[in-house]
């Protein structure tokens, strides 16, 4: 298992366009922090690419590669290894060499410039949106044989969970005005990884603004230990739960 | 040579006044309680108070009296009684550590009280545990210097206010430290008073609470951390210059609240971290500049009511929303301020932007008509509204901008 992940993290990592996304997340996060006056205007600039950049790449490359990889993958199933295994130690690779990336990339810039709670935050954030975006996209690999097809699902996840999704939540807030959405908001939220994330960097760089009343009720959920580890927990569990489907499907698939 | 003479003349008056008697209480004087020295005392006396702890119940003066203390001797009110009560003109109070006054639902009871008295001084004291701290009622040119009141009161009810003063005129409020009190100063019909150089951070509800009180000014105080800010109301002609209103955190919270406020100044104050910099409600011609608005979740919000404020060469920086307002009318001014969300050019380098500013941006005004949607602040779903609002402007106020915004911040 161990030589299959190394396999994979040495081959992604030899790849040009890991290296670019890696050049690109470094150039922008050096670039927006010298050309702010201040650290935190450069964090909250930062926070766009960390909320949409990474999942898009992250979804969107895992899925080629495993479908280019696909000859490599028979392969090893013809071997005696277990599915599962295999299937386990791609999605490692894959997330390893794509941490590897954005925190060379963009945390530690931030780490250097912004080495506060909200920069560590940041990172934080980044890291699991990196897995749990890999995670989806193993999902989105193996439920479609076809690459145009798998590629085309994965783009639409992430215009879902970056951009749809808030627009029906903005929707849903809307038509129910009446009602006291407080709490109804938090488990919605917790259906999104990259709102959940956003909110917890939110707690940590806007906290005046989220004072006030919903405000309030958001910062005695996420602003309490508990309710930082819950959040997090839910944001392990976008991890997992996809991953698991997708090792599940990937054990019962006709190759 | 006239003017002289009258110099002279009030040397010599002051040189009486000091031969004035000094009656000693203390363990080893003569008197062994103060109620006793200010018994035999005449007017214009000193009553000079060792050291110790003094449970006196309730001390009235009622003759014009210095009453002094050394190394802070303390008159503790038991939980039960007004510590001094104030009857008369001419009074100095200073030096002494007074504790524990009364706490009742039915009397306002002070450590110190004043009761329609002219020129009275309350100078360098320590108020520790009290109910209400200082409490003038009708007081006319009276001075409350150098006072530290600290209170820890836990509900509004069970606590007071620090210095409280109601139906006063010409009240200098100078250089207090207040904090753990209801309301940290209290001014309700008290008119050409001056509240300058205090701090007033941590009160159960306001740092300063301010009605029905014209012409007075407050200068450079700090208000921090209080429960709702500072709120001024129902009031003409005030003067708020060069004060500090940090970190009021809190829906119902405001650095500073103007409710029915006309005719005032609002210059070279500093507003920081707080939920709402300045609310303001049905108050007109208002004059609001050269203040700086720093990392507050919205620095101003002006209500619909307002009419004929001018708002103009402030500094916005960092503030999550710059102005917030709940309707598409505007009849106020925001004119030549530096905004630091600004993206205009300046062609002809007269340092003022070519295209106007508008501050209020479409995701606060959905914010103002839905809170809970400040959960999905800074998506890209916002962001794009935002956005397409700026070219197209149809929800936010198209009349509420900034004609010529400053590209660099003022020096303030």
């Amino acid at each position: 298992m161990n030589k299959i992940i190394k396999y994979v993290v040495t081959d992604i990592l030899r790849n040009k366009i890991v290296l670019a996304y890696t050049a690109f997340l470094l150039a922008i996060s050096l670039s927006v922090f010298n050309l702010e006056d201040n650290a935190s205007k450069g964090l909250l600039s930062l926070l766009n690419i960390i909320l949409f950049i990474v999942p898009l790449v992250c979804i969107i490359f895992s899925t080629i590669y495993i479908y280019n990889s696909a000859e490599f993958i028979e392969l090893l199933v013809s071997q005696p290894l277990q599915r599962k295994k295999i299937w386990i130690s791609l999605f490692s690779g894959l997330a390893t060499s794509l941490l590897v990336a954005f925190l060379a990339g963009a945390g530690i810039p931030i780490l250097i410039y912004a080495p506060n709670a909200t920069g560590l935050t940041m990172v934080a954030m980044g890291c699991l949106l990196s897995i749990i975006f890999v995670s989806v996209a193993m999902l989105a690999a193996v439920t479609t044989r076809d690459k145009a097809k798998g590629i085309g699902v994965s783009v639409l996840l992430w215009l879902y969970f970056s951009l749809l999704f808030d627009g029906l939540v903005l929707f849903v807030l809307f038509q129910f005005q009446e009602y006291p959405m407080e709490k109804a908001m938090l488990v919605l939220s917790g259906f999104n990884p990259i709102d959940l994330g956003r909110i917890l960097i939110l707690l940590k760089m806007d906290v005046s603004a989220l004072m006030g009343y919903t405000g309030a009720v958001f910062k005695d959920v996420f602003g309490t230990t508990s309710g930082f580890a819950l959040a997090l927990l839910v944001m392990v569990l976008w991890v997992v739960f996809p991953a698991w489907l997708s090792v599940r499907k990937f054990s019962k698939k006709d190759l | 040579m006239k003017r002289t003479l009258h110099i002279a003349l009030c040397l010599l008056i002051a040189c009486q006044h000091s031969q004035a008697a000094v009656f000693r209480v203390g363990k080893n004087q003569p008197y062994q309680t103060i109620r006793q020295a200010i018994a035999s005392a005449g007017r214009g006396d000193t009553v000079l108070v060792a050291q110790g702890l003094y449970l006196e119940k309730n001390i009235s003066i009622t003759k014009p009296l210095c009453l002094m203390g050394e190394n802070y001797p303390i008159l503790d009110g038991e939980n039960r009684f007004e510590i001094i009560s104030v009857r008369s003109d001419e009074v100095t109070i200073r030096g002494f550590r007074l504790e524990h006054c009364g706490v009742s639902s039915l009397q306002d009871i002070a450590a110190i009280k004043i009761y329609g008295c002219h020129r009275v001084l309350i100078l360098s004291n320590i108020l520790k545990a009290d109910f209400f701290g200082i409490y003038v009622q009708s007081g006319v040119r009276c001075r409350i210097e150098n006072n530290q009141l600290k209170a820890s009161g836990r509900s509004e009810q069970q606590s007071g206010n620090g210095i409280h003063c109601w139906k006063c005129d010409s009240m200098e409020i100078i250089n207090n430290r207040i904090s753990g009190h209801r309301d940290g100063i209290y001014f309700e019909f008290v008119t050409n008073s001056v509240i300058w150089r205090n701090i007033s951070s941590r009160n159960i509800r306001y740092g300063l609470h301010f009605m029905f009180s014209h012409n007075d000014a407050y200068i450079s105080n700090i208000f921090q951390n209080n429960g709702a800010g500072v709120s001024v109301m129902f009031t003409h002609g005030v003067k708020m210059f060069n004060n500090f209103f940090e970190d009021n955190w809190g829906d119902g919270s405001f650095g500073l609240l103007l409710k029915e406020i006309s005719d005032s100044y609002v210059i070279g104050n500093k507003f920081t971290g707080n939920t709402s910099g300045i609310f303001m409600e049905g108050s007109s011609r208002i004059e609001v500049s050269s203040n700086e608005f720093r990392a507050n979740g919205w620095a101003i919000k002006i209500q619909a009511s307002c009419l004929d404020n001018v708002i103009s060469h402030n500094n916005f920086l960092s503030n999550t929303f710059d102005i917030g307002t709940n309707g598409s009318l505007v009849l106020n001014t925001f004119n030549g301020n530096y905004w630091d969300r600004y993206e205009g050019y300046d062609l002809n380098r007269d340092r003022i932007g070519d295209v106007p500013y508008h501050p209020v941006s479409l995701f606060s005004m959905v914010v103002e008509k839905n809170p809970p949607a400040m959960i999905l602040f800074r998506s890209l779903m916002t962001s794009l509204l935002d956005k397409t609002e700026k070219l197209m402007p149809s929800l936010t106020p198209e009349n509420l901008k900034d004609d010529s915004p400053y590209m660099k911040p003022f020096k303030l």
